[in-house]
């Protein structure tokens, strides 16, 4: 029996994993001292476990457990990386950031908050497939570029950005690289070990943890130092205080444990139902496919569906949870940002759908979508004027609309 | 692990039962994204909203005063850093017994430009009221004064300072009050300490019985903040990122539970505490703040002739869990900065125990706990005489 509506919206938020459930709540419940606290077991118990969470989490991107910082969450953790990095190395290196502008929100915000303090950015528009090129992140690096941020995997159209190339360059030009990697961890192997990486953020409830935590890698070896963005009892050495959610951060080295073991052959499974799905999308007339289908993490699929319009194709799917555009920013009905970038016309933008799938999708699920998508796509096309236009053979550019 | 009597309540506290029952769907089937607009995310929604309205009404504010944080140390840093930047280097005035999350937020205002000015407490850890006008005279744009001290308990006539900051300033300085350690233990009313001059609170969930990682800043609307924490811009902008829907639904049934459980709590465990003092002196034992007014559960005392962390180890291993100094600063060997700040000689600082009590706290485990102190001192003596 299927559960209404499919769950396909696994870059917004996964569901706990119920290991990692059980493995939480004897954090919430019997075992719940305060991590700081140095005068009894219930504090020990929980620095402990923090301690081996933070090992799971180092484990999987192959870093030091030194080199992880709790937080709330990948929000703070992108703040805390470009904020603390770029205020530190301001007076040394320069006030020049580059990003993409296809970044998450987090990243976007954090840098437009950077330009009003002073500091100056160049926001790299990625290639019709929503790629960023080497020579074009190398033309925009300066002397003074204090700092680069790209993520490895893009929340709206799972693109994975060379980030190891990047690294190079930034290396070689002495500027800070930092890599929002809440879209990656668990569907792409991280080795930190090689990726000329300084600061990588992390989230755990992309991942199959909870929400309310995150961690940022911070490199150790070339050192790189960071302004803490929130001040208190000195926790996480300084880089970040506040009373650790031991539960939390239980979870999230649950979560990454399951990931390091399982990446692979979830991987294989998730590939085989997301390749059944754009099978399945794509002998529907009119379907665009936004992003590069190469160089992406199988989770993802992002169609634009021609001559519908979007808002009601939303409300003709209620049976599937999926997106429009990035769940942290779908209250607005701006056309996605990312799309726009990528040189999608409003109106394709508006009618895409992100399809992202997870650890518990099924293939009755995946068949259940494909078909509901070929019966409602033939109702809104025969509502649709434009539909009957371009059947009829009119060019709808060549179209002078009526002012009103 | 075998349970040490758990008598450590202002560090964090066990998870009441019901908040775990609240929790537990949103760490299972509803997990959606608050932010998305099918289903999964609306539920998640309506869980936060009315748990806003659950915080909201324990302290009683308004739902859309109430911004959640991940916790007491963000809400401070938010409301000190936040209000900070929407104005030129001023002054912000707290007092010397601010919580580390106050304190090191201003301390970091300095390089901007700000200035510190520390407000001087009495030997009972309350306001020194010449220095409290004094500080007012030099016209601080910020003012922070937490309601109640997480280490004495003492508990500050907040309304009254934030009338006097008020009326001395002319409206000028934003009013905050760090009220982690009150909330759940005394009653809290905003809209009467803002009706005073109060323009902020900071909330946190794992101090009363609710889950760590949640916590509030309340805060009226005409302060002009920015947020610490930017992208998507959550929280009316004041805070972005994904919310932590079940803490949040945690703290907010945490809230109600506490407050309504107020009165009766207070009742059950005022007696305790004065079991416990009691006995403390009989055993020679020095206890701060005494003559202040403070909260219910805590008591802060140091017996002269041994060291704090002598006594916290020994009272570990009879099975006791408390604390020797805030946890948050446990790590630090300095002697408390709020004791001094009292007044009180480094070397009496350094012997000072905090224990907290909680609703669940019985009147075996008082007495259990006082036996244990006799038992210390009597051992330690017989060392001294032997040595001696």
């Amino acid at each position: 029996m299927l559960k209404l509506p499919v769950y396909l919206d696994y870059s917004a938020t996964t569901p706990v994993d119920p290991r990692v459930a059980a493995k939480m709540i004897p954090w919430l419940t019997e075992h719940f001292g305060n991590p700081a606290s140095r005068s009894h077991p219930y504090g020990w118990e929980a620095e402990k476990v923090v301690e081996e969470a933070r090992e799971e989490v180092a484990k999987l991107v192959n870093a030091d457990p030194r080199e992880i910082v709790w937080t709330s969450g990948a929000t703070e953790s992108n703040n805390l990386a470009i904020k603390g990095a770029a205020h530190f190395y301001a007076g040394t290196k320069g006030k020049h950031i580059v990003t993409v502008a296809t970044e998450h929100k987090a990243v976007l915000d954090t840098v437009k908050e950077l330009e009003r303090q002073g500091f100056e950015a160049t926001y790299l528009e990625p290639q019709p497939n929503g790629l960023i090129t080497l020579e074009q992140f190398k033309t925009a690096l300066r002397k003074d570029t204090v700092l680069a941020s790209v993520m490895a995997v893009n929340n709206e159209i799972g693109v994975i950005q060379p980030i190891a190339e990047l690294g190079e360059i930034c290396r070689v030009n002495g500027t800070i690289f930092h890599v929002d990697a809440a879209q990656a961890t668990g569907k792409m192997p991280l080795d930190l070990s090689k990726l000329k990486v300084d600061l990588m953020s992390f989230s755990a409830h992309k991942t199959y943890g909870p929400k309310g935590i995150g961690a940022l890698y911070v490199r150790r070896k070339p050192r790189i130092r960071i302004e803490a963005q929130m001040h208190g009892g000195g926790h996480e050495r300084g880089m970040r205080s506040g009373t650790l959610a031991t539960h939390q951060i239980v979870g999230m080295g649950e979560a990454f444990r399951i990931a390091r073991e399982e990446m692979a052959t979830e991987n294989e499974r998730i590939r085989m139902l997301r390749d059944r799905l754009l099978k399945g999308l794509q002998d529907i007339e009119e379907t665009y496919v936004n992003g590069d289908l190469e160089q992406r993490v199988p989770h993802n699929l992002n169609i634009s569906f021609n001559f519908v319009e979007g808002e009601s194709l939303i409300m003709a799917v209620k049976d599937i949870a999926v997106s429009s555009g990035s769940a942290c920013t779908s209250a607005s009905l701006e056309p996605s940002y990312v799309l726009r970038a990528l040189g999608r016309s409003d109106e394709l933008a508006h009618s895409s759908m992100r399809f992202t799938i997870g650890r518990f999708t099924t293939e009755e699920e995946i068949d259940f979508t494909i078909k509901l998508l070929h019966d409602k796509m033939g109702k809104l096309r025969e509502l649709s004027p434009l539909w009957e236009m371009f059947k009829d053979g009119i060019d709808l550019n060549s179209v002078q609309w009526a002012a009103h | 692990m075998f349970n040490p009597v758990y008598l450590d309540h202002n560090a964090t506290t066990p998870l009441r039962p019901t908040v775990l029952e609240a929790m537990l769907p949103y760490l299972g089937e509803h997990y959606g994204n608050a932010s998305s607009r099918h289903e999964y995310g609306r539920a998640a929604r309506r869980a936060i909203d009315e748990a806003r309205q659950r915080v909201a009404f324990a302290v009683r504010a308004h739902p859309t005063e109430v911004i959640f944080t991940s916790g007491g140390s963000e809400a401070n840093n938010l409301f000190i850093k936040g209000a900070a930047a929407q104005l030129k280097p001023d002054c912000v005035a707290l007092s010397a017994i601010e919580h580390p999350c106050v304190r090191e937020p201003a301390k970091a205002l300095k390089r901007q430009g700000w200035q510190v000015r520390e407000i001087a407490v009495d030997t009972d850890c309350r306001l020194a009221s010449a220095d409290f006008a004094a500080a007012m005279d030099e016209q601080p744009a910020l003012v922070s004064v937490m309601l109640a001290n997480n280490e004495t308990g003492a508990v500050q006539d907040i309304a009254a300072l934030a009338a006097m900051a008020a009326q001395v300033t002319q409206g000028r300085a934003w009013f905050h009050s760090d009220a982690v350690q009150a909330l759940g233990k005394i009653p809290l009313d905003f809209r009467s300490m803002n009706a005073a001059g109060v323009h902020a609170l900071t909330l946190s969930a794992h101090k009363l019985g609710g889950p760590k990682g949640a916590g509030a800043l309340v805060v009226d609307k005409r302060v002009d903040l920015a947020p610490l924490i930017d992208g998507g811009g959550h929280e009316r902008g004041l805070r972005s990122g994904t919310e932590n829907v079940p803490a949040i639904v945690g703290f907010g049934v945490a809230c109600a539970e506490a407050v309504a459980q107020l009165q009766e709590t207070t009742q059950r465990i005022k007696p305790l505490r004065a079991e416990l003092e009691r006995g403390l002196a009989a055993q020679g034992a020095r206890i701060f703040a005494l003559a202040a007014e403070r909260l219910p559960n805590t008591v802060y005392f140091s017996l002269p002739s041994l060291d704090g962390e002598t006594l916290v180890a020994k009272l570990d291993r009879a099975g006791f869990a408390v604390a020797s100094g805030a946890a948050c600063s446990a790590a630090n060997p300095q002697p408390s900065h709020v004791l001094l700040a009292m007044g009180v000689a480094p070397a009496l600082a350094r012997g000072a125990v905090r224990v907290s009590l909680g609703p669940q706290t019985t009147r075996e485990e008082i007495a259990g706990f006082l036996q244990a102190i006799a038992a210390t001192q009597t051992n330690l003596q017989s060392l001294t005489s032997v040595v001696g």
